[in-house]
């Protein structure tokens, strides 16, 4: 009785996920071109090999997706998470090269609608078995370092060294690494400088209202510029730096390349840097700011002691928002020569060739995801030692 | 000594403090009293520097405040903040360390002065030493704050409703503890309250503010007995004056020798506590007793003598 009662209890998201995840299985799961600019044709997914080749992926794939739909059976339902991507992984393993046998030499294959549409049900599958085990910080960094490692190990091995985005990175791998070291070195660069400009300019803020209230409207004004217009506008700006100032264009200061973007960057980073900065230094009790000057201590002792120790997660997250949203704006800076996957989104629009574009915009994507969730984890380790004693 | 001098704060029009002018002596519990917005608070925080007066000065010990930079002087002053002010992210015995701290104690020194100073406060060292301030009731953070302020044992104490969050029976206890502290470190301390039993109850001398001024400033009995305005007269509560001057007096006063009837009462316990005494068991005298032994007795007409008015 209370078995079948049990067997009713399907979660909500668990069916959708479902619903949506079946619906996939009906649309073409990889396209085979002729090459790398024309558009493909879709193959569904009995299609792209042979049934004995496909049918374990499929299992996999529909296994999961029933594993989704119990309710309060969490662990099961990252099982279904993980065993779904695992089958999803094996199907183009197996479909590449099979429907690349015999195609011709620039013949080219890719994971099409079904693909993605099934890749981000499990990833939200996962992400709601996650939510529902609410891991703690040091789970949870464990489990994205799980996650990075298995992700790098699938690339390496070079089982998907078939799919026209593996064989668009290995005509260029080079020039990848350099973009790579460019997207970090812009999207970190730019953090470090906006943090090291911010934090003072907070500090100073949060102590003189005057201040505070002629620097938030200027910063808040920035962050609506839109970013395509805030990289142009770096341009002329630099140019002007460059030309004028003696020794600038020998820093490598000049119109276009990577300075401008760099400025971009780091003007959009002010606002939450220094917002946040005001707000965790005031997120310390009155009483305890007061208790503390009222004790003796210094208003800088006050502010190491007291303030900066109680607003600091709420700093952090600000740091957290920079660095996601700026590895995100880095791509831009493909436009204005500033490097970074940026460049291989733009020459992969001029040229149409959609799996060069995923080349620049899919790394984009995992790099942030990663750095959100690191960041969250960290900005949770200092609420526990702070002022999670406080709720 | 802690002279306040033609002491001001504006704030825009508003006169939070409005001239006031008084004398503290050493080692005695001086008691501000007033309504919510009198100007206690700020009166209080003057003498820190908390606040800085918009006109006149407070001398302690005969040098002007003034001379002396801000952290300076309030590391020489104890101060319990209204509320608490606990810092949260620190433990208990870190909090209370704060100052001793600040003024670079040896380790041994402060951690031994810690417990110390949560045995002082009934709380056991070893349960409450490590605890955050939150893991506390809101009586425990408040002995917490006044055990802060207590720690480098200054010789005067800044206390600014210390005791607002205590429930009526851990209030008196709280008070008698203060009491006891008192006695036995022998520092000045001023004290902001709102309620006028507990500035009977503490009080050397008793100060009354009304809208920012100093309205009466004497010893318990003559603000009771004489109080200056309707005002005073409206807080000390015209019917409650005649048991807030037993209150006063202790037993032994009064006291003379000789046997009586039924349970006895400490000697130190007030006339108010020996009439209760008579009216719920319907005697007209109780025996006294002092470390268990009978020592004389009070009788109720003695007792009516003093709660009389006598102008
Ligand atoms: N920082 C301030 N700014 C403006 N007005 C204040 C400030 N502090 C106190 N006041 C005003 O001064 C008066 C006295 O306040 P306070 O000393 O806190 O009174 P109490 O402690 O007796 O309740 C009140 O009217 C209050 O509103
Ligand atoms: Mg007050």
């Amino acid at each position: 009785m209370t078995q079948a009662h049990r067997r009713l209890a399907f979660s909500a998201t668990g069916v959708l996920f479902a619903i949506l995840g079946l619906g996939a299985l009906l649309v073409p799961f990889m396209t085979i071109a002729a090459n790398r600019i024309v558009e493909g044709d879709g193959m569904r997914i009995w299609n792209i090999a042979t049934p004995s080749a496909t049918l374990p992926g499929l299992a996999a794939v529909v296994a999961g997706l029933l594993l989704g739909l119990p309710d309060n059976m969490t662990r099961a339902r990252l099982a279904g998470a993980v065993m779904g991507l695992a089958g999803l992984v094996w199907l183009l393993v197996q479909g590449a090269p099979a429907l690349l046998e015999g195609a011709g030499a620039y013949a080219r294959v890719s994971p099409a609608t079904g693909f993605w549409c099934l890749l981000g049900v499990f990833l939200l599958l996962a992400a709601d078995a996650l939510a529902g085990m609410a891991p703690g910080p040091v789970m949870r960094a464990e489990l994205l370092a799980t996650a990075v490692g298995v992700l790098a190990a699938v690339l390496w091995s070079g089982a998907l060294s078939d799919l026209s985005i593996m064989q668009e990175y290995a005509s260029r791998r080079d020039a990848f690494l350099a973009a790579t070291w460019q997207h970090l070195g812009l999207a970190f660069g730019s953090l470090a400088a906006a943090a090291a400009l911010g934090f003072p300019l907070g500090i100073l803020c949060h102590h003189q209202i005057k201040l505070r209230s002629m620097t938030m409207p200027v910063l808040s004004f920035l962050q609506t510029i839109p970013s395509l217009a805030m990289f142009g506008l770096m341009i002329p700006v630099l140019a002007w730096v460059g030309a004028t100032f003696p020794g600038a264009q020998a820093l490598g200061i000049a119109g276009i390349g990577f300075a401008p973007a760099f400025l971009a960057l780091v003007l959009y980073a002010l606002l939450p840097v220094v917002g946040n900065t005001v707000a965790g230094l005031a997120a310390a009790p009155q009483a305890a700011r007061d208790a503390a000057l009222g004790m003796g201590m210094t208003p800088r002792q006050r502010l190491w002691r007291v303030e900066l120790p109680l607003g600091l997660p709420i700093i952090l997250t600000g740091l957290r928002i920079v660095l996601v949203q700026n590895i995100g704006l880095a791509v831009i800076a493909g436009l204005i020569g500033g490097g970074g996957y940026g460049t291989f989104v733009f020459q992969g629009l001029n040229q149409t060739a959609t799996d060069l574009i995923l080349l620049g915009t899919l790394p984009t994507v995992a790099l942030a995801l990663t750095a959100a969730i690191f960041m969250n984890i960290f900005v949770d380790l200092t609420r526990t030692s702070t002022d999670a004693r406080n709720d | 000594m802690i002279e306040i001098k033609g002491l001001t704060k504006m704030y825009g029009d508003v006169k939070a403090v409005d001239d006031v002018t008084m004398t503290v002596e050493t080692g005695t519990i001086t008691v501000i009293v007033g309504t919510s917005g009198s100007g206690k608070t700020t009166l209080l925080r003057m003498v820190n520097r908390l606040e800085e007066p918009t006109s006149g000065e407070v001398r302690i010990n005969g040098t002007s405040t003034l001379s002396v930079q801000p952290h300076i002087l309030r590391r020489r002053i104890g101060y319990a903040i209204q509320g608490h002010g606990l810092f949260p992210h620190h433990t208990v015995a870190r909090n209370i360390a704060a100052v001793p701290n600040l003024l670079n104690w040896p380790r041994d020194k402060i951690a031994a002065r810690v417990d110390e100073l949560l045995e002082l406060f009934s709380m056991d060292p070893v349960q409450f030493r490590d605890r955050y301030p939150a893991d506390l009731s809101g009586g425990q953070q408040q002995r917490v704050g006044v055990a802060r302020a207590l720690a480098s044992r200054p010789d005067l104490m800044l206390m600014d409703e210390p005791f607002g969050a205590l429930d009526p029976i851990i209030r008196a206890r709280a008070q008698d503890d203060l009491r006891r502290i008192h006695t036995k470190l022998g520092s000045t301390i001023m004290l902001v309250t709102h309620d006028m039993d507990e500035a009977i109850r503490l009080a050397d001398k008793i100060a009354v503010m009304d809208a920012g001024r100093l309205v009466q400033y004497g010893t318990p009995a003559e603000i009771i007995t004489h109080p200056a305005t309707d005002f005073v007269a409206d807080m000390v509560g015209d019917v409650e004056r005649p048991l807030r001057l037993l209150s006063l007096i202790p037993v032994s006063q009064i006291m003379v020798d000789g046997p009586a009837e039924g349970a006895a009462i400490a000697a130190d316990a007030s006339l108010r506590d020996a009439l209760s005494a008579c009216l719920w068991t319907g005697r007209t005298a109780v025996p006294v007793e002092r470390g268990g032994g009978p020592i004389g007795h009070v009788t109720l007409d003695a007792i009516r003598a003093c709660a009389e008015f006598q102008p």
